[in-house]
């Protein structure tokens, strides 16, 4: 189990990985601070470059460093890396096929304080709109440190969003992740909670209050938003006939959509989900935010015992 | 008189980031006397009326300075000055970042640095269109220069003539990694807002009289936008916090609040 900050994994990692790879560069936007790695800047001076608060550039000089075969990780807020400078990663990264990794930090609700203009609900959607695009969102220390791992030998383009912070410790150290594959945390055959970040401890939670109430339900981590694990959302969509997404996200075009879409043409499966709906970011603690975008375990339950 | 506003904005901010033990304090304290400047004399506003449309605009580019800008609207009367203490609260209207929709004077929603300058020439082009004599102000950091949409902003409004435009940049010579000259230096404004083609001064961002005067001026220039370069000091006021890097956004220690408490103190006994 690990409680650390994932902006503390990022750093780390990164900085053994560049040991062992010279092809490997850091690219911020004047927020290296916020993810610590200004920490390593002194030991790696060329190769973790701050652009200064110019995403769309660094984006675009990310995919030139591709093309001349280097490796970059590309880091800002999630709104700025994503929205803020879409059609540059969508036509020079995504269009022109260079490999890219993109982390996206502190996506949806985990914006908290900086509010509105920080807090994406739309990030995930608009980087699985990409043709062959990756995306992953983490769910905690132990996942992100074995998927930067593998990332070094990712193709294409790569969206993981990240919350810097500690987040609540779901796996045994050492655990393994493949892209494309769902973990079962919970068996369960009466529904299955589908969800991703920071969304599964309140899939866990309200997995125990349907169990008070004698339901039996499944909780799968769907980390892998694209390519998505058909097979296994398959297999416990017909088990218990009833689907529950949950995601720090907007509803349209994030994982309730691609789990809508993987299931589209199913019989006799419900499909409830909890994410936000039509609304923009605001100021505030998560356990607040959480409520006011009805995205907390009772919510989850809600769909299950009523 | 503007002496004494600013000093009465810089206690506010201090109270309302003390209050809420972390935010935005460096480039919060930069431009204050600016808006002391604005907001006390040069504007045409009416606080009972924030959205008279003879009004004068202002545009904070550079969002996350809306603690300053809460103090200053508090002040003139735009809403109770209780409010100040729900900075940052869950479900407040003052916001770490400017809302327009949130709070009464605020012009324009920010935080996506370079976004507010846009926003700021297309009022000004509007303005004209409608034949209206109002003026913009636009507020921009001297990080936020570092956003390729600056520059877009500055060829249309010169391109367009917009005389109505003012925008002031708080050069206080820190991003929030650290120094502009190490991270992505930018060059002298000075030379590059006139490259574009727009009238420029420099004046000392402190001195409220020579902010004054060159707004004062500004107002006299035709066919072109200016630019105002204020040459500021990030944190400026809380001698143990200027020109730190650190000052960006913090998170105050009990020690700390103590400090801010006797600044305060200090700024309320200052004789007129
Ligand atoms: C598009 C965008 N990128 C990044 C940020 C995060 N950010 C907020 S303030 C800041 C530094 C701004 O520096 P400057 O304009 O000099 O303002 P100062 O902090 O000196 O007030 C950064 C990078 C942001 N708000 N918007
Ligand atoms: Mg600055």
């Amino acid at each position: 189990m690990s409680e650390k900050d994932l902006r503390t994994i990022y750093t780390e990692t990164m900085a053994s990985l560049m040991a062992r790879d010279e092809s490997i560069v850091l690219l911020e936007a004047d927020l290296a601070s916020a993810i610590t790695t200004h920490q390593m800047s002194e030991r790696y001076q060329e190769r973790i470059i701050n652009c200064g608060i110019q995403e769309a550039n660094m984006i675009g000089s990310a995919a030139g460093l591709s093309v001349v075969g280097l490796k970059p990780y590309v880091h800002s807020f999630a709104p700025f890396v994503t929205r803020r400078a879409y059609d540059q990663v969508f036509l020079s990264i995504g269009y022109a096929k260079q490999n890219v990794v993109i982390i996206g930090s502190d996506g949806g609700v985990s914006a908290e304080h900086n509010g509105g203009t920080h807090m994406p609900f739309e990030d995930i959607a608009l980087m699985r709109a990409i043709p062959n695009s990756t995306v992953l969102e983490m769910s905690d220390a132990v996942m992100f440190k074995d998927i930067l791992t593998q990332s070094t030998m990712f193709n294409g383009l790569t969206y993981i969003r990240i919350k810097r912070k500690a987040m609540r410790a779901i796996y045994r150290e050492g655990t393994t992740f493949k892209i494309g594959t769902g973990k079962v945390l919970k068996e369960g055959h009466d529904a299955v909670i589908v969800a991703t970040g920071i969304m599964l401890e309140e899939a866990l939670n309200a997995a125990e209050i349907c169990a008070e109430q004698g339901y039996s339900v499944a909780v799968i981590d769907m980390f892998s938003i694209k390519p998505l694990d058909h097979d296994l959302l398959k297999r416990y969509a017909k088990l218990t006939g009833h689907v529950i997404t949950a995601e720090n996200h907007n509803l349209v075009g994030g994982l309730h959509a691609a789990v809508c879409e993987s299931l589209a043409g199913e019989k006799d499966i419900v499909i409830d989900g909890i994410g936000v709906d039509e609304a923009f970011g605001q100021v505030g603690l998560t356990p607040y935010l959480k409520a006011v975008y009805h995205l907390t375990a009772q919510d989850i339950a809600n769909k299950i015992l009523t | 008189m503007l002496n004494e506003f600013a000093r009465n904005i810089r206690a506010t901010t201090l109270k309302m980031l003390k209050h809420r033990t972390f935010g935005h304090l460096g480039g919060s304290m930069s431009i204050v006397e600016t808006l002391a400047v604005l907001y006390g004399k040069q504007m045409n506003i009416d606080p009972k009326r924030p959205k008279k449309t003879s009004r004068d605009y202002f545009v904070l580019s550079k969002g996350h300075a809306g603690p300053a800008l809460y103090a200053t609207l508090a002040i003139k009367g735009y809403f109770d000055r209780a409010l100040l203490k729900t900075l940052n609260d869950n479900g407040t209207t003052l916001p770490s970042h400017c809302d327009m929709h949130l709070t009464p004077g605020i012009d324009m929603t920010t935080g996506s640095l370079g976004q507010g300058f846009s926003a700021a020439v297309g009022m000004a082009l509007g303005l004209k269109l409608k034949g209206k004599s109002n003026r913009v102000y636009v507020l921009v950091g001297d990080g936020e220069l570092n956003e390729g949409q600056c520059y877009e902003a500055m060829m249309f409004a010169a391109h367009k003539g917009l005389d109505n435009l003012i925008v002031l940049i708080d050069d206080n010579k820190l991003q929030l990694d650290g120094p502009r000259t190490k991270i992505s230096n930018t060059l002298s404004f000075m030379d590059v807002f006139k490259a574009f083609n727009f009238h420029v001064s420099h004046v000392d961002g402190h001195d409220t009289k020579a902010i004054d005067d060159a707004i004062t001026h500004a107002k006299t220039l035709k066919h072109k936008p200016t630019a105002i370069v204020l040459d500021t000091v990030k944190g400026k006021g809380v001698p143990r916090f200027e020109n730190q890097t650190s000052n960006h956004h913090m998170r105050f220690s009990e020690d700390d609040q103590r400090y801010l408490e006797h600044i305060i103190q200090t700024l309320k006994k200052v004789p007129v």
